[in-house]
């Protein structure tokens, strides 16, 4: 018997990314922005939607979405323009939300992700632009919606990009890379605990079947709050939509358009979402109330120089000055604040290659530990440099340097003064290494004449007996010395 | 096309949907028959040329008009609910929402 | 000295000024004028007396201890009933917002009350300000105070009835498409459409929102430029409002400036309006010579596409701006419950609509939507907006040779009420002199400048934008050479104040 050729499937993935800026008040009002105030407390005849109130663009939001246009290498329109969306929704007061349609702030950039082979993904953005948020239903109660129209109004950037996204991972990549470049721009704080950051992704598949290709429904997957959820309500998609070809020809494309879905986060399922005829005519057109912006000149480029350097611009630096591999570029350049302090320890001294190997092997975890960045510990440069030295000098060792570094998160005290306090300065002196080397022997006869045997074994027992002593020592001995005295006390081998 | 082809009560009650508008009973009929000749006088723009011309949605040749990112007082949450039909807790109350959810 | 109702704003506010009359005593007189004519004209939808008494008694005690007063203290005035007002109810004229309290003052009213005016109640006005007639006002239509059978036109003809009756010395309304010029003509007062960002717009219920300005309603120009002084100049709330100082222009030169030319197109307002109406505009154009205009031929042939291409874009505006009225947050709720399995916040929302708006916004509501659907976009939607720039240009190169431009400011003399209700086209008719000055955004003064049987013929002169000071002048200097704005209805004027 033969099996059919099984079919191929290939992921085809756009991301709509809403990320809410960080500025003092709303996009067309002076209603403080401000999370957890009591319900429709930051409201006014503007964001309520009062027959006569009228809208005034905020200067702050304006400068932020040029900013991230510029970063995310958009080409930026030399006039932007606002316009109304017509969609009902309670939470939407005005029923028309205005956004930008034909002349966003920005067009057609790109964002590049480094991946783990050290190769680099280009993702296209299509396009950036501002528009109101709506306020938020609360459907908790069993016969009424409730409505909180704080949000509303709040200034949002949607960046959409190409469907160049090839695999979930990819997904969730690009939209850990745009929050990492909003905050190095410090546009937006994007807590996604706070609904800062809201991903749509557009997920369909090319079927390859019997050497013909087809294309499945784009289905649009709303509010997505965390990576991990887009990255699994992408990778459930892929399988969902791939089977339903395979079950059933004619869903394509071409037979049934675009759905749209929402993302059951218990049941780790998407699930179809009812969607009115017309939910798709938008009657867009341009708002009379606001004024179209011209950039002045000049003004983009002293918006230019407000730009910091950007993650991936610093991982290329970090990797060509200081030969940092790409993945432990990532970690270290994660924030602005992180990257910056490892660049100053480097500075004060540190090694970079064993500091870096510090940042990902324990300033991370301790930093996770504490709920923050490895910047958010609010260690000194100085400090974190002095302990990299340590190591590097041989001082102490990987095990010492491990305790020292949780010392310091917990203590704040100098690298070489805990080494002292806790004892753990390098064991190099061999009388004292010697009674050591002699118990690890005693302790473990097996891989002491496995080393002794010879052949393929031996050097496997050797690095045992090397722990042992280290793990008596307390991560103190010279592992060079130990090894050596270790190859003294067992012996010749035979063989 | 005659007048009374530019707009069918089809049509009217399709774009009631999209106003949101419930049409009494013949209402339909009755708009499309009043809007046709409206839109006829619409469909007599077409003598003239507009193919060079750009629309004009905006009058004021005013540009750049911003306000700093300073907070103002908001009305608070008393006067925003004041005319709510029907308010409960601090929140607007709407009878339960279906469907896809809002947010931009 | 005439009876205190009988005053004009300047006058009112100069006899104030004097220490001739009390405030009071001005709010009291127009007060009981109000109670007289109200019912026989319904040029109100809500009065504020008690609130007037007490603000006019707090501005004698404020003239007695000798306090700087504004421009307007000692006038009576109305306002149009889509002003937002934090106190009284803000109804538009629907039944959608009948008991609608506004969170808020809009900019004119808080100008008005700085000015030292005194606001005695909201004129009638056609729903959402979409009507000609004020036959489309869910409190009833208010009425022509030369013939209470006959429309004061609309949209704000409530406030032009009040400024003729003598129930106010001066009013203001918005105008879209002529909502403050054709009822001032079928009045018999002078109306002032200012340049679009002259006024700003914050507070005023939007229904074009690209169209319309809040503007004078007054018994002559001279009243008009004082009306207008108090609520113009630039307000950071509004991105449309012009930064400009207003214009000075409260007492105009009696005479016309040296040279001036006045276009006339009389070809296509011939072909346009009643022969009575463009005899009246012939007269006026006699009386510009008289007082040493030339007056200059002019071809507008887009004149005749106007009134259709405003509809467009006004129903357009309006449909995306009456969206907020959704029985949601505030406006009216309907009773009635969603019929089983069926979805209940679109129902509450479809059916609070279909009870709030009357017959004609809802035909706008359709229209607009119509033209915004994908299906119409195009050919009727950008369409409108690219004829609106051709006619805006048409506007421009007429300026280019002329001063001002004299137009009809109606196609007809004022017509019984119920007369043309019933028949959309004709109506759209009504507003083909008005709707230009809109689409461009240029100042228009109408003023009165005749009678046909009885009943008053108005013109209008529109200038470049913010050209209102060499508008008001030329109307001053017609209104020192003519006795039509001196006409009062029958019935009204030189009455006992007490």
């Amino acid at each position: 018997m033969t099996l059919p050729p099984a079919p191929k499937a290939r992921l085809i993935v756009g991301l709509e990314i809403h990320v809410q800026l960080r500025t003092a008040t709303k996009l067309f009002c002076g209603c403080a922005v401000r999370f957890g105030a009591p319900p429709n407390s930051l409201t006014c005849p503007v964001c309520l939607g009062h027959p006569g109130a009228l809208p005034v663009l905020n200067r702050e939001a304006l400068r932020c979405a040029a900013k991230t246009a510029m970063a995310l290498g958009c080409r930026i329109l030399p006039r932007t323009s606002w316009d109304r969306k017509s969609y009902w929704y309670p939470d939407l007061p005005k029923n028309y939300q205005i956004s930008q349609n034909e002349f966003p702030v920005g067009l057609e950039g790109a964002v590049e992700l480094p991946r783990a082979d050290g190769s680099v993904k280009t993702v296209r953005i299509r396009r950036v632009h501002l528009e109101e948020d709506a306020g938020k239903s609360l459907h908790d109660a069993p016969d009424a919606t409730l409505v909180d129209l704080n949000r509303a109004g709040t200034a949002l950037l949607e960046i959409v990009t190409a469907p160049d996204i090839a695999s979930p991972e990819e997904a969730g990549d690009l939209a850990r890379e745009i929050r990492r470049i909003v905050r190095y721009l410090g546009v937006a704080d994007a807590d996604m605990q706070k609904g800062h950051m809201r991903l749509e992704p557009n997920v369909n598949c090319a079927v390859e079947l019997d050497g013909a290709e087809a294309r499945t429904p784009i289905v649009e997957i709303k509010n997505l709050n965390s990576f991990r959820a887009l990255e699994a309500a992408v990778a459930f998609e892929f399988e969902r939509q791939t089977a339903a070809y395979l079950a059933d020809p004619a869903y394509t494309l071409e037979r049934r358009g675009k759905e749209s879905r929402g993302w059951d986060e218990a049941a780790l399922a998407t699930f179809v979402q009812r969607r009115k005829e017309e939910a798709h005519e938008y009657r867009c057109f341009p708002d009379p109330d606001l004024a179209p912006y011209e950039w002045i000149a000049g003004e983009l480029d002293e918006l230019a120089r407000e730009t910091p350097e950007l993650p991936q611009a610093r991982r290329r630096r970090l990797a060509r000055e200081l030969g940092i591999g790409q993945g432990d570029a990532l970690l270290i350049a994660e924030d602005r604040a992180t990257g910056d302090l490892f660049e100053a320890a480097v500075a004060a001294g540190a090694c970079p290659q064993t500091l870096a190997k510090h940042f990902i092997n324990l300033w991370t975890r301790l930093a996770k530990d504490a709920g923050t960045t490895i910047a958010g510990l609010k260690l000194d440069a100085g400090a974190l440099a002095e302990l990299a030295r340590l190591q590097t000098d041989g001082a102490v060792s990987a095990t010492a340097a491990r305790l020292i570094a949780e010392a310091m998160a917990r203590t704040r005290a100098a690298p070489r003064a805990l080494a002292q306090r806790l004892g753990l300065t390098r064991l190099s002196d061999r009388t004292a290494l010697l009674p050591l080397v002699k118990e690890a022997i005693a302790a473990n006869p097996k891989a002491a004449a496995q080393y002794r045997a010879g052949g393929g074994k031996a050097a496997k027992s050797l690095g045992f007996l090397q722990g042992r002593v280290m793990r008596l020592s307390g991560g103190r001995a010279d592992p060079a010395v130990a090894a050596a005295l270790l190859r003294e006390e067992l012996g010749p081998q035979l063989g | 096309m005659s007048v009374a082809e530019l707009l069918t009560p089809a049509q009217v009650e399709a774009a009631a949907r999209l106003a949101r508008l419930l049409l009494n009973e013949g209402e339909a009929a009755a708009f499309a028959a009043q809007l046709a000749p409206i839109l006829a006088r619409v469909q007599a723009l077409d003598e003239l040329d507009t193919s060079n011309v750009a629309p004009l949605a905006r009058l004021s040749p005013l540009a750049n008009v911003l306000r700093p990112d300073e907070a103002r007082p908001s009305l608070g949450a008393d006067l925003a609910l004041r005319e709510a039909p029907d308010a409960a807790g601090g929140f607007f109350r709407v009878p339960r929402v279906l469907g896809e959810g809002g947010g931009a | 000295m005439s009876a205190i109702g009988d005053l004009s704003a300047c006058e009112a506010a100069a006899a104030f000024a004097r220490g001739d009359i009390t405030a009071r005593a001005a709010v009291d007189a127009i007060a009981a004028r109000i109670e007289r004519f109200q019912s026989r004209l319904n040029a109100y939808a809500a009065t504020a007396v008690e609130d007037a008494r007490e603000r006019a008694e707090d501005l004698d005690r404020r003239r007695r201890r000798g306090e700087a007063l504004g421009r307007l203290a000692g006038a009576v005035l109305a306002i149009n009933d889509n002003f937002a007002t934090a106190r009284g109810v803000t109804a538009c004229g629907s039944r959608m917002l009948a008991g609608y309290h506004a969170p808020y003052d809009a900019a004119a009213v808080a100008r008005i009350v700085a000015a030292g005016g005194i606001i005695i109640g909201k004129t009638v006005m056609d729903e959402f300000a979409a009507g000609g007639t004020t036959e489309t006002s869910a409190v009833g239509p208010a009425r022509n105070p030369w013939d209470p059978s006959h429309t004061p036109g609309g949209a704000a003809g409530g406030g032009a009835c009040a400024v003729a009756a003598r129930l106010c010395h001066g009013g203001y309304g918005s105008d879209t498409d002529g909502s403050i010029r054709l009822p001032a003509a079928f009045c018999g007062i002078t109306g002032l459409k200012p340049t679009y960002g002259r006024v700003s717009r914050y507070g005023l219920a939007a229904c074009g929102s690209s169209l319309e300005q809040i503007g004078p309603f007054a018994r002559d120009a001279r009243d008009a430029a004082l009306l207008l002084s108090a609520i113009a100049g630039h307000d950071p709330r509004d991105a449309t409002s012009a930064p400009l100082p207003p214009p000075d222009c409260l007492v105009p030169p009696a005479n016309l400036p040296r040279g001036l030319r006045i276009g006339f197109p009389r070809a296509g307002c011939e072909r346009s309006c009643e022969p009575a109406v463009l005899a009246s505009a012939d007269d006026a154009c006699a009386a510009f010579r008289a007082l040493g205009a030339r007056i200059a031929p002019l071809a507008m042939p887009l004149l005749e596409h106007a009134a259709a291409c405003l509809r467009v874009i006004a129903a357009a505006e309006a449909a995306s701006n009456l969206a907020r009225l959704d029985g949601a947050h505030f406006g009216h709720r309907t009773a009635e419950k969603a019929p089983p399995g069926g979805d209940e916040t679109e129902f509450l929302c479809a059916a609070s609509r279909r009870e709030g708006f009357g017959a004609e916004i809802k035909r706008r509501i359709l229209l607009g939507t119509l033209v915004l659907s994908s299906g119409r976009y195009e050919s009727c939607y950008a369409k409108a907006l690219r004829v609106r720039r051709l006619i805006k240009e048409e506007l421009e190169r007429a300026f280019e040779s002329c001063d001002l431009v004299l137009l009809p400011a109606a196609p007809a003399a004022p017509f019984k009420l119920g007369e043309k209700i019933a028949d959309p086209a004709a109506l759209l008719r009504l507003h083909v002199f008005t709707a230009g000055a809109n689409l461009a955004g240029v100042p228009a003064l109408s003023f009165p400048a005749g009678f046909a049987g009885g009943l008053p013929l108005g013109v209008q002169l529109l200038a470049p934008p913010f050209g209102e000071g060499l508008l008001l002048q030329a109307g001053h200097a017609f209104q020192q050479a003519t006795d039509w704005h001196l006409r009062a209805p029958p019935g009204v004027a030189g009455e006992e104040d007490a």
